[in-house]
């Protein structure tokens, strides 16, 4: 059993958005990098849940990234992960990531791929569904639960207003979010470990990049907030309703 | 050429965020001098050919029951299809769950580009541009789209619905399906309530709540104003409330109309995933609460005293209008 955890590095929650270079990149300037939540709390804490079940399972990462990435790949190994592969390009285009992906997927024969539910910097939600795609498999978008029965995943996925369970015969690329699994912390032990653990770097295969960023805003700011007073409230509901007119 | 709108439905019936991409793709293919058409897929009680009032001229329909639940791998099939069979050269999604769902992998098998979570009309005087969300909503990147099919993916509740006159022609659509490889066992629907991402209204407790037992407070508000109820992330994480209910970066993004946010202090994290709403209204009985630097409106006091009288004061205006 093959499992493959797609990981990206990410700005840390708290990173203060600015941009350099007439709004064209990202101010990386005291941005502290992390593995992006859902890929590290959901899908590689549920892999490594699945380790535990399972010994014969192993678990491969894998990114799409410069070597500023690989403290980021040596975290996820110190979490539990057996061996990592990064394909050393830089793009914004998911179609380009998601083909290396898949490429690497390919290759290495999966049985289960997950990936986070979204990258919480390019808000993407892409990659999942476009490397079902390419690698022909059935795709299970934003998972709340997952389970494993021999060959066969039972997989609750969010849909509006509710939740779906369905079964599916693996492989299958499943997207994860909350639910799926709780996160954990490295320990001293697989910190230890995950320093010699194999990090190989591979060259991206040839993929179009059919997107490219033009330029970043930021949102104006806010006029400031209207204070009401807690004894008259009445003027809260005259507010909204005659001023902002959302009731 | 033309715009090419997928129609997402449930239980027969079109969805809301539908609606929202009909009318923006009616404007883009305006704004391209194309005409504006529908893909629908399952069967679906709704008369379609009133889809006409959105700028619809056209509407294409699997009417295949195996649709009524979307694979995304079948779904992505026939979407293809229907886009080589009309000549579509833009493709609508809403980013609702099933355009998180399909959208990509429709993008993947046509080698169109995408840019999921648009929260404007493409700027088509010089390529083809699109403006989305990114950070979570605290910043916005503009996308050239380069290949020759382009796909947008529509954040909910970032467009006006506008319906005017016109019937729309109803055509069916014959794709081979496949069988489907994902077996649904079950759709477990929370009844009764409005859900979340689909809501004018969100009425959104944390921690000054206290405990599961005081939300009586907000269900009460939240009844009054129709309004979906949600939490903040430890409120989730204790089990006070579902976990679906839990916004943030890291939870479900919202971006109705109207947000009131009680007893929640606003971090960063909370913030990213409900800066879009329109109105914030926060009501916290720390006056430093960062929440307020984020508010259009707010009172500072006791939400156990305040909201309550909220509550009444709605009632009130209602019953007088
Ligand atoms: C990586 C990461 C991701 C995260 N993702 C999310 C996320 O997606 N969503 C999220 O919400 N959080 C998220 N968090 C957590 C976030 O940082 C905050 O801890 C959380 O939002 C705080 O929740 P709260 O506002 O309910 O509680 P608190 O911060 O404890 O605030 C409670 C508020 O209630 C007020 N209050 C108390 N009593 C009363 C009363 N009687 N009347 C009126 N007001 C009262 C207090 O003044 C206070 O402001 C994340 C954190 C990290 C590190």
């Amino acid at each position: 059993m093959k499992i493959l955890v797609c990981i990206s590095k990410t700005p840390d929650t708290t990173s203060k958005i600015a941009f350099t270079d007439g709004n064209k990149k990202f101010d990386e300037a005291g941005v502290q990098w992390i593995i992006n939540p859902y890929d590290e709390w959901y899908s590689l804490v549920r892999a490594i849940e699945l380790k535990e079940k399972d010994a014969s399972v192993t678990i491969h990462l894998v990114t799409v990234g410069g070597a500023d990435c690989d403290p980021i790949i040596r975290k996820a190994l110190a979490l539990g992960g057996d061996e990592a592969i990064r394909v050393n390009a830089d793009s914004t285009d998911s179609y380009f990531i998601a083909a290396q992906i898949a490429d690497v997927a390919k290759k290495g024969g999966y049985d289960l791929i997950f990936t986070g539910k979204e990258a919480i910097d390019y808000n993407g939600s892409s990659i999942g569904g476009m490397v079902a795609e390419l690698v022909d498999a059935p795709y299970i978008s934003l998972a709340t639960l997952f389970e494993l029965n021999g060959t066969t995943a039972t997989i609750t996925r969010e849909i509006e207003g509710g939740e779906e369970v369905a079964e599916v015969s693996l492989p299958v690329v499943v997207s994860c979010q909350k639910g799926v699994a709780e996160q954990r912390i490295p320990n001293m032990r697989g910190i230890m470990a995950a320093r010699t653990k194999p990090l190989q770097v591979v060259e991206p295969v040839a993929a179009d990049n059919l997107t490219s960023v033009v330029n970043f805003e930021l949102p104006p700011a806010k006029a400031g907030v209207k204070l009401v007073d807690a004894d008259n409230v009445a003027e809260l509901v005259r507010l909204l309703h005659e001023e902002a007119k959302v009731i | 050429m033309s715009v090419l709108i997928f129609v997402d439905q449930t239980e027969n019936h079109i969805k809301k965020a539908s609606y929202e991409v009909l009318t923006y793709g009616a404007q883009v293919a305006k704004q391209m001098g194309t005409t504006a058409e529908a893909l629908v897929l399952g069967t679906v009680n709704d008369d379609l050919a009133s889809l006409g009032k959105y700028g619809i001229t056209k509407v294409h329909q699997v009417a295949n029951e195996s649709l009524n639940h979307v694979d995304s791998q079948l779904y992505a099939k026939v979407i293809a299809e229907a886009v080589t069979a009309s000549g579509a050269n833009v493709l609508i999604f809403s980013h609702n769950q099933t355009g998180k769902a399909v959208a990509a992998r429709v993008a993947a098998r046509l080698k169109a580009g995408i840019v999921t979570g648009a929260c404007a009309l493409p700027d088509t005087s010089n390529g083809f541009v699109v403006r989305k969300t990114v950070f979570s909503g605290k910043a916005y990147a503009n996308v050239s789209i380069n290949s020759p099919v382009k796909i947008i993916s529509l954040n909910p509740n970032s467009y006006q619905t506008v319906a005017g006159q016109g019937t729309a022609e109803v055509s069916a659509l014959n794709v081979p399906l496949d069988a489907s490889k994902v077996k649904v066992t079950a759709v477990n629907k929370v009844s009764g309530e409005v859900p979340l991402t689909e809501a004018d209204v969100v009425v959104s407790g944390g921690r000054g709540l206290k405990g599961p037992e005081n939300w009586g407070v907000l269900l009460d508000l939240a009844k009054e104003l129709h309004a979906a109820t949600a939490c903040s992330r430890p409120v989730g994480d204790a089990h006070w409330r579902p976990h679906h209910e839990h916004v943030g970066q890291t939870g479900v993004q919202v971006a109705p109309n109207l947000y009131i946010a009680l007893g929640i202090s606003g971090a960063i994290q909370h913030l990213a995933g409900v800066n879009r709403s329109k109105v914030i209204v926060v009501i916290n009985k720390d006056p430093e609460a960062p929440f307020f630097k984020a508010a259009d409106y707010g009172i500072v006091g006791d939400l156990f005293e305040v909201v309550p009288k909220l509550t009444e004061e709605i009632r009130k205006m209602k019953a007088s209008a």
